[in-house]
C-alpha cells in the first residue's frame, strides 16, 4: 500500500519509459506500474521503434505515448521525457525501462527521497545491500566495478550502480537535465557526473531487478573495452567541463 | 626522451602539438566541441606529441616504414589524422542528412494534420 505522502505525489509525478523496440514487454510494464500507482501518469517516450511499441502503448489506454521522428538513443528519449515535465509542471519524474528489468514496486522507495528533500536525483542501485535479485554477468560486473571507481575519483561520491536506470529526478533535477542531458548513447554514469558537476544531490536507494521480460538486450555490448573507454572518457570531459552557467 | 640533440623541427612539433591540444581542451571545457568527435583529435594530438620528443622512436618507425627523413613520418602521421576525421565527418553528415529529411517530412505532415485539425474546430 503507498504511504500517502507518496499518493499526494501521483498527481505531479510522471512516469517515465524510454523504450526502443520494446512491444513484447511495454504493455506488462504500463499495467504493472498502473497496479501499483493507479493515480500517476505514465509516459512513453517511442524513440521511432521499428516494431509495434506505439501501437501497443497507446493500446493500453493508460500512457500518453510520445513518438519521436528520428532515433535519438536513450538519452535523447529521457531528455524528452523531461522537457515534458517540464511543459506539464510536473514536479517529480521516475525513469523507467520499458524490457520489465525494473520492477514497480520500487518506485514508491525511488521517489520518497524526493518527497522528503533528501535529494535531487534518486538512483535504484542493485547492489547496495546483498540482494538475491537478478545480478549480472561476471564481466557485467566488472565494468561495473570500473565505473563505480571513475564516479568515486570524480564526484568524491560513492555511486554502487552507476549504470541504472531506475532513477528519480525532482524538479531541480529536472530543470537542468532537460536542458543538459549527457551524451545519447548511455548516459547513466555521464549524468551522475554531470549532476555533481552542478551542484544536483545524489541518493542511492536498494532495489532489485528482474531479468529482462522479453526481446534483446540493447546494453549487450555495455561490457566492452571500447564502451568502457568511451563512457570513461566522456566522464571525464564532463568534469573537465565548467559548470553550466544556470547552476551558480 | 633525452633531449640530447634537439631539432628545431622537434620543438616546433611538440610547441605545436601542445598548444593544440590546449585549444582542444578548451574548446571541450566550454562545451563547444561535442566529446565523440574530439577523440579522434585528442588521440592524433597525442600520438604527434609523443613522437615529437620520441625522436628514436620517429626514426624507428620511419625506417620500418621506409620514409628515409623521419620528420615526413609526421607528415604522414598528421596526414592519416586528417583523414580519419574527415571520413568521420562524412559518416556524421550522412546520418545527419538521413535525420533532416525525416524531420523535415515529419513536420510538413504535422503542419498538415495541424492545419486539417484546425479547419474542423473552425467549421464546428
Amino acid at each position: 500500500m503507498l504511504t500517502s505522502p507518496v499518493q499526494d505525489m501521483a498527481k505531479t509525478t510522471l512516469v517515465i519509459i524510454p523504450c526502443y523496440n520494446e512491444e513484447a514487454s511495454i504493455q506488462t510494464v504500463i499495467e504493472e506500474v498502473m497496479a501499483i500507482l493507479p493515480d500517476f501518469k505514465i509516459l512513453v517516450i517511442n524513440d521511432c521503434s521499428k516494431d509495434k511499441t506505439s501501437e501497443v502503448a497507446r493500446k493500453t489506454g493508460k500512457a500518453t505515448v510520445i513518438d519521436l521522428p528520428v532515433n535519438l538513443g536513450v538519452g535523447g528519449a529521457v531528455q524528452t521525457g523531461l522537457k515534458f515535465c517540464m511543459r506539464n509542471q510536473a514536479e517529480f519524474a521516475v525513469k523507467l525501462d520499458g524490457d520489465g528489468q525494473h520492477d514497480p514496486e520500487y518506485i514508491q522507495a525511488i521517489i520518497q527521497p524526493l518527497f522528503e528533500h533528501k535529494a535531487d536525483i534518486v538512483i535504484g542501485s542493485r547492489f547496495l545491500k546483498e540482494n538475491t535479485g537478478f545480478q549480472s554477468t561476471f564481466l557485467r560486473r566488472l565494468g561495473i566495478r570500473f565505473l563505480q571507481l571513475v564516479c568515486r575519483l570524480l564526484t568524491g561520491q560513492r555511486i554502487t550502480d552507476p549504470t541504472s536506470g531506475f532513477r528519480a529526478y525532482n524538479r531541480r533535477a529536472i530543470e537542468f537535465m532537460a536542458n543538459h542531458y549527457p551524451s545519447f548513447d548511455y548516459p547513466e554514469p555521464e549524468e551522475i557526473v554531470l549532476a555533481s558537476k552542478n551542484g544536483l544531490k545524489m541518493i542511492e536507494v536498494p532495489v532489485q531487478m528482474r531479468a529482462r521480460k522479453a526481446g534483446v538486450s540493447t546494453i549487450s555490448s555495455a561490457v566492452s573495452v571500447y564502451y568502457m573507454l568511451k563512457v570513461t572518457l566522456a566522464m571525464i570531459f564532463i568534469f573537465l567541463r565548467n559548470p553550466e552557467r544556470e547552476m551558480s | 626522451m633525452i633531449f640530447e640533440h634537439i631539432e628545431k623541427i622537434q620543438i616546433i612539433s611538440i610547441i605545436g602539438s601542445l598548444a593544440f591540444l590546449v585549444m582542444i581542451a578548451r574548446l571541450i571545457k566550454n562545451s563547444m566541441l561535442k566529446e565523440a568527435y574530439s577523440i579522434l583529435w585528442l588521440i592524433f594530438a597525442a600520438v604527434f606529441l609523443v613522437f615529437s620528443c620520441w625522436k628514436d622512436g620517429l626514426d624507428y618507425f620511419a625506417a620500418m616504414v621506409g620514409i628515409y627523413y623521419p620528420p615526413a613520418m609526421l607528415f604522414l602521421i598528421l596526414i592519416i589524422a586528417l583523414i580519419l576525421v574527415l571520413v568521420q565527418f562524412s559518416v556524421i553528415i550522412s546520418s545527419q542528412s538521413d535525420k533532416i529529411r525525416a524531420l523535415t517530412q515529419e513536420l510538413a505532415l504535422l503542419r498538415n494534420e495541424f492545419r486539417n485539425s484546425k479547419k474542423d474546430t473552425g467549421k464546428s
